[in-house]
């Protein structure tokens, strides 16, 4: 990891970052790191977009070309990022709320469209930044700073709402899982279309603190025990799987990308001329 | 691609002026979503890029549309969105992105009358304002109005061309009786416009600081992929582009950024002057109405009224030092609009004594018209 740290974090950058000691957005991070180190990609061919956050402030601490938006934004700044400059590799990380609440129509219309660029989402299940309100992936019953006597909201599957929003490859990890989590990134940004990587992470200090898991690794042994690997998911009742989640890869199929497309857009254009 | 006669006389609109405009500054990516009355550009747009290598992308809703301006303008690539009014209210977070990270694009809003949903198909001004303080934060940009077809076509030159000079959002104020005009205009030949680049680093990326300004307070801006890693951000930075709250370099920062739009006044402000020589009363137009008042003006002028006009092409920031002269030269003036009276305002606070200042606004849906307007010049 040192020579990961050594050359992918930013030299210049007043350390240290914003999180709190032992929350999942640096598991995320190195990860990230580590897939696109196995990718032998250029730190000059990245862009690493975020929207707004605790995971929004990643892409500052990297040395890639970054790019810290508007809340809920990073995908449609991704968008004009990757049509301008397609042979660039574009990343953007968000959170739950900010991908799925106030960014939840570009979430699904960038899964639709198949741009060719990865989203890396990480689900804490709240709204830590603010100050833990519950966001669209809190679970039902679960307590938050706008859910004092409990949430009465269902929550949203991410990456099942990418899967049937039509992204060609969509993935969940956790953050315990953080092996797995490697080779699901290395996959995502390896894939030609619009890539989706959920990555359940622990917010002990807003959600955990709030719902009996004030400490990391209390939290860390909840996502070990109710994440069910997509293989063992097949031999399993669904009423045994109520209260759990899958991890692995939910989708990985083939269809034109965007560029491609687009590409072929151009050639017509100029024909017709 | 076929090669173009040099003299280019088309019978088109001015929201298709507006595209011919943009294509031939440079701009070579457009992302929005349609509104009446400014679908026509997006949709001309969808034709025209992909014939110039460009790209044209119809995004989910307006918000995206100018997140993706946004995008592609970091990537290098001189960019443009256009609505009309309740989409240029949704674009207004991500137009503030472009302010504070320094973004060159420009925005065209084909106004309508309003609020919301309003009167989609009736030519209106209510959007002055708005185009001037509609983000949130205290920041300057820059923003031009048209009146005609080949206005169209000029100023949104201009536009892209002080865009990428100053890296500001230039917003460009059009309206429906522009838009869907059709005039006869000779464009001119590719080769002799002249276009603008944003200032690209010469120096070492170890050396490039993306937000120190030069003499002029604008910043090198090294596009996404060309070597020179950097971070932007929509935080309130320091010079290496990361987040700061040090009062100093706050200060410096939002001081930097006024600094370098008043610093270009000269540059900025386009005023149009006609018949002002020995006039004693005077109109202050803009956009449409800036026509219907060239018209006004001539049958007054008729008639032995010693009538002038200056006509705003730079809205904001407000052409002070113009419309002050004016008002000093002449007793009285009016200023017709198609909203209660957005720029006469901006008259009312620049003026220096007591010329008398006229309002005449029609907000009926219909154009002011050059009878209307004489009548009222009559009575100065
Ligand atoms: S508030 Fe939660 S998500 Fe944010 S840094 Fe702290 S632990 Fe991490």
């Amino acid at each position: 990891m040192s020579t990961i740290r050594q050359e992918y974090l930013r030299h210049d950058k007043k350390f240290p970052h914003v999180w709190c000691p032992g929350c999942g957005n640096g598991i995320v991070l190195g990860a990230m790191l580590r897939a696109i180190h196995r990718l032998e990609l250029a730190k000059d061919e990245i862009v690493l977009v975020s929207g707004i956050g605790c995971s929004g402030r990643m892409p500052v601490y990297v040395d890639f070309n970054t790019l810290h938006t508007t809340h809920g934004r990073a995908l449609t700044f991704a968008t004009g990022i990757k049509l301008a400059r397609p042979a660039l590799t574009v990343l953007a990380v968000m959170g739950d709320g900010d991908a799925t609440a106030i960014g939840g129509n570009h979430f699904i219309h960038a899964a639709r469209r198949n741009l060719n660029f990865t989203a890396i989402i990480i689900n804490n299940q709240i709204y830590g930044m603010t100050g833990g309100q519950y966001s669209p992936t809190t679970p039902y019953g679960a307590r938050a700073a706008t859910a004092k006597h409990g949430h009465i909201e269902h929550a949203f599957s991410i990456a099942e709402l990418a899967v049937t929003a039509g992204a060609s490859f969509v993935a969940r990890g956790t953050v315990y899982h953080a092996a797995q989590l490697d080779t699901l990134i290395e996959k995502a940004i390896s894939r030609t279309g619009f890539s989706v990587v959920e990555i359940m992470s622990n917010c002990h200090v807003q959600f955990g603190r709030r719902n009996k898991m004030a400490d990391p690794v209390t939290m860390l042994k909840w996502f070990r025990d109710r994440a069910v690997r997509t293989q063992d998911a097949v031999d399993l009742h669904p009423d045994s799987l109520s209260d759990k989640f899958t991890i692995g890869v939910l989708a990985d199929v083939e269809k034109p990308s965007y560029i491609a497309e687009y590409e072929k857009i151009r050639i017509r254009a100029k024909k017709k001329k | 691609m076929k090669n173009r006669p040099e003299i280019r006389r088309r019978l088109i609109q001015g929201n298709e002026a507006i595209v011919e405009g943009a294509l031939a500054a440079g701009c070579r990516f457009f992302a929005g979503y349609p509104i009446t009355p400014a679908s026509e550009i997006g949709e001309l747009m969808a034709t025209r890029l992909p014939e110039v290598d460009g790209t044209f992308i119809q995004m989910e809703d307006e918000i995206a549309g100018m997140g993706a301006v946004v995008g592609a303008s970091l990537a290098g690539v001189k960019s443009l969105t256009a609505t009309s009014g309740p989409g240029f209210s949704l674009i207004q977070e991500n137009l503030g992105f472009a302010c504070i990270a320094e973004v060159p694009c420009v925005v065209v809003n084909v106004m309508r009358g309003g609020p919301s949903t309003g009167l989609p198909t009736c030519p209106a001004q209510g959007d002055v304002l708005q185009a001037r303080w509609g983000t949130h934060g205290d920041h300057p940009i820059i923003v031009l109005a048209v009146s005609s077809v080949i206005d169209s076509f000029n100023i949104t030159v201009i536009a892209f061309n002080l865009s990428e000079k100053y890296r500001v959002p230039v917003i460009i104020l059009s309206d429906e009786t522009v838009a869907h005009t059709r005039e006869s205009v000779v464009l001119p030949p590719a080769g002799s416009i002249a276009v603008v680049d944003r200032i690209i680093p010469t120096v070492p990326p170890e050396w490039y600081h993306p937000y120190e300004g030069n003499s002029r307070g604008v910043p090198a801006m090294a596009p996404f992929g060309s070597g020179y890693r950097h971070h932007v951000t929509g935080l309130v930075h320091d010079r290496h582009g990361y987040p700061t709250q040090q009062p100093e370099e706050v200060d410096a920062f939002t001081r930097r950024l006024h600094r370098k739009i008043s610093n270009g006044f000269h540059d900025i402000h386009i005023v149009r002057r006609l018949h002002l020589e020995d006039a004693e009363v005077a109109v202050i137009a803009y956009g449409s109405v800036g026509r219907t008042a060239q018209r006004a003006v001539a049958m007054a002028r008729n008639k032995g009224i010693k009538a002038g006009l200056i006509q705003l092409i730079t809205l904001f920031p407000f052409p002070k030092e113009a419309v002050v002269n004016v008002l000093r030269q002449c007793r009285a003036v009016l200023v017709p609009e198609m909203n209660m009276g957005q720029i006469s305002r901006e008259v009312r606070r620049v003026s220096p004594g007591d010329t008398k200042i006229h309002k005449l606004n029609r907000v009926d849906g219909l154009p002011i018209d050059p009878d209307q307007l004489f009548k009222e010049l009559q009575l100065l």
